[in-house]
């Protein structure tokens, strides 16, 4: 047989200018609509807080997900409470709806280790992972020991389009294809990894005719539209749930911000590109649309800014409020049970903060 | 036409540089003249890895190489260090000189099956018909204050490694002529660069293309009471600790290893053999750290002079904490200063 090239739709329901062509997929209904708008609009506040934190040396580096909402707000609501979620470093709106609490999440940027300790819905979660695509084998672990044990649960994994060039995304995703993994690969494709913009970083026409060679299904979804990434995930729950394999999403969205707040976006790309992305960020086209069909208006919007303001601040508040983790935890735990070498160099270390002066 | 001739076309006509007038530069702007100097000099140079050409590298490294020499001599790969090893590897076989950059430390295990199987053992696996004349540069090393994964001093992997040469700059003179001679090697070189005194000091430096010579210490400091020995940017605080000790009437030798393998030992041992007392200085982990290597062959070496134990500072067997405890991590010059007088009191 022959390689044909595979038309890859873009799968969108609203559209950039809140319109929607024909009607919403079944999985979707106001409630949903509501819980994803309000939780983007939350994400985005909280995001530029974030920020402001980093300008002002109160922050460690943050990598923001500005105009990337959609993309987790539609993951943290499709994703069962019992599978287990994979996030890379842009996934703030997933973790905040399985129950990573802001002031936690900028703990983590804030440089320290208790912010990986969760509970609640996140508690088998993987930390964000840093080291690029290394995750995805992990998730493919994850769904290995869900299949060995016949268990209804799949593995959900984040990454860039970025992170699709290395060996461990193609390794991973050729082992979900032969092995039939319950495991969901999400690709946020938002066009540039760091400085490297997508045409340079692969031939491949998309991203999500990768899993072609492995053998599983991939698609396309337009990232910035909330409802096409959450009627594609909770299809891809559900086919894994019920023991057909593994799904490649390519959520296609645009990297509004810089890559961290140690980049400088300047240095290679154009403003005009920017500002041209901005009219396809995905909040104000649900927000559009939520007027249209009746659902909102202005005075719950502004409630709604105002919530988000608020929530966003005490999240602050707790955050600065908390001491660095005692240098204790730094030793304890590496093993289950600390090794003598290390329980001496503890001691040496709590010496070191006290000629340090406490802090 | 041979493959010289043919990269040689590549790039924009052969700028002579100016090598009569110092330049006053960082070490991260060194690096960069090594790169503009090396890729000037021999056509076969060629840099690669994530960010470096249009973005000119997350720490400005490679800046301006890619306007310079065009892109089919400055190249922005994907994001894949397996590959960038991999491709190096391929492209020094072909007698190319790949200078490939990982992006930090923390991202350089993934291409260790290509340093150990691969790049350090071609020339002995062909009995020298093939080699490996390339360079892997990464930024690494703690206090900067940067996310996790991007802080750790890890040399020690590479130096265990038979036939690779690992070389760490601690100054802007050493980082251009080290760079340069790395890059003139035959042999496959990790060059690790220490990122936290990138930008700390800034040092006068002739671009005249001379490299300064791998495999040897540099004593930067002569002494007679004690010898501190270290590398990178912990050479920045031992020197402020042999200050200090100078002002209580302690004479310290200090000498920056550059080259921790293959390792001169041999001035290590000559400089203990004078002083009779030594402390090493690493950021990194204490457990079978480069500072235990020089230890152990000091101890066989120059046993007869030491006249206390020799003395370690280094890291914690811990990760590189989150950057809120980075502080308990690392080794002030008041820590060196400790030991040493502590090992002059043994004695
Ligand atoms: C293995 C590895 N290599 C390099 C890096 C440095 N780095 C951090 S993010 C990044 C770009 C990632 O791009 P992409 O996968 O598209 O995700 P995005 O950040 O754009 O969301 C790079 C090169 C890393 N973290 N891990």
């Amino acid at each position: 047989m022959q390689y044909t090239k595979t038309p890859y739709q873009q799968k969108q329901f609203i559209d950039v200018n809140g319109a929607v062509a024909g009607s919403l997929p079944v999985t979707i209904n106001d409630d949903l609509l509501l819980r994803s708008y309000r939780t983007m609009v939350m994400i985005r506040t909280f995001d530029q807080r974030v920020v402001a934190l980093q300008r002002t040396g109160q922050m460690g580096t943050y990598a923001s997900c500005l105009g990337q909402e959609a993309i987790g707000t539609g993951i943290g609501l499709a994703l069962g409470k019992e599978d287990v979620f994979l996030p890379y470093y842009r996934d703030q709106a997933t973790q905040y709806l399985r129950d990573i609490p802001l002031h936690q999440q900028m703990q983590y940027w804030g440089g320290n280790e208790w912010a990986n300790h969760f509970t609640g819905t996140s508690i088998q979660d993987f930390p964000n992972c840093v080291p690029i695509a290394t995750q995805v084998t992990h998730a493919a672990g994850v769904a290995s020991a869900m299949k060995i044990r016949g268990e209804k649960r799949c593995s959900l994994v984040t990454c860039g389009e970025g992170a699709t060039s290395r060996g461990d995304f193609y390794e991973a995703m050729n082992l979900a294809g032969v092995w039939q993994l319950p495991m969901i690969m999400v690709v946020n494709n938002n066009q540039w990894a760091i400085s490297v913009p997508r045409n340079i970083q692969t031939g491949a026409e998309t991203i999500a005719q990768k899993a072609v060679a492995a053998g599983i299904e991939g698609f396309q979804v337009d990232g910035n539209d909330v409802c096409a990434v959450y009627d594609a995930v909770h299809y891809a729950v559900k086919k894994a749930h019920s023991g057909k394999g593994a799904t490649l999403i390519e959520a296609v969205s645009y990297r509004l911000g810089d890559h961290t707040t140690a980049d400088d976006a300047t240095r290679y790309r154009s403003h005009e590109e920017v500002n041209d992305a901005w009219k396809r960020e995905p909040i104000k086209r649900i927000q559009t649309y939520l007027h249209e069909r009746g659902l909102w208006d202005e005075e719950q919007e502004q409630t709604l800014q105002e919530q988000c303001k608020q929530e966003v601040e005490k999240a602050v508040q707790t955050y600065l409020s908390q001491p660095p983790q005692p240098v204790e935890d730094l030793f304890d735990y590496l093993f289950e049970e600390t090794p003598t070498h290390l329980v001496r160099q503890k001691q040496q270390a709590v010496e070191k903060l006290a000629k340090l002066g406490g802090e | 036409m041979g493959m010289h001739e043919n990269i040689a076309t590549l790039s924009q006509q052969h700028k002579p540089v100016d090598s009569k007038t110092p330049h006053v530069v960082t070490m991260i702007e060194a690096i960069n003249m090594a790169l503009h100097r090396a890729m000037d000099e021999d056509s076969n140079v060629v840099v690669l890895g994530e960010d470096v050409a249009t973005n000119g590298g997350v720490f400005r490294a490679t800046v301006g190489l890619k306007d310079r020499f065009g892109h089919r001599r400055v190249m922005d790969t994907p994001l894949a260090e397996t590959l960038i090893a991999g491709i190096s590897v391929g492209m020094a076989a072909q007698k190319l000189r790949p200078v490939a950059e990982i992006q930090f430390m923390g991202f350089i295990y993934a291409t260790m099956e290509h340093i150990v199987s691969h790049a350090a053992r071609l020339r002995n696996r062909t009995r020298g018909r093939l080699t490996c004349p390339m360079v892997l540069r990464a930024p690494y090393g703690g206090g900067i204050h940067a996310p996790e994964h991007h802080s750790e001093s890890t040399e020690a992997l590479f130096a265990h490694i038979p036939g690779i040469r690992v070389v760490i700059p601690s100054s802007p003179t050493r980082a251009y002529g080290l760079l340069l001679s790395a890059i003139e090697d035959p042999d496959p070189v990790i060059f690790l660069e220490p990122k936290r005194i990138y930008r700390m000091v800034k040092q006068e430096i002739y671009d005249d293309g001379v490299g300064l010579p791998l495999d040897t210490c540099y004593t930067l400091r002569q002494g007679e009471h004690i010898t501190l020995i270290s590398w990178g940017s912990m050479v920045h605080e031992t020197l402020q600790a042999a200050d200090k000790l100078q002002q209580q009437g302690i004479s310290a030798e200090v000498i920056d290893v550059a080259t921790i393998s293959p390792l001169d030992i041999d001035t290590l041992v000559a400089s203990v053999q004078k002083t009779g007392h030594c402390v090493i200085i690493q950021e990194a982990a204490r457990h079978c750290g480069v500072a235990a290597e020089i230890s152990a062959t000091l101890q066989e070496q120059a046993f007869r002079s030491l006249q206390a134990p020799i003395a370690r500072v280094t890291g914690f067997d811990t990760p590189m904490p989150y950057l809120q405890r980075e502080n308990i991590y690392m080794n002030s010059a008041s820590d060196i200063v400790d030991a040493a007088v502590k090992t002059l009191e043994a004695s």
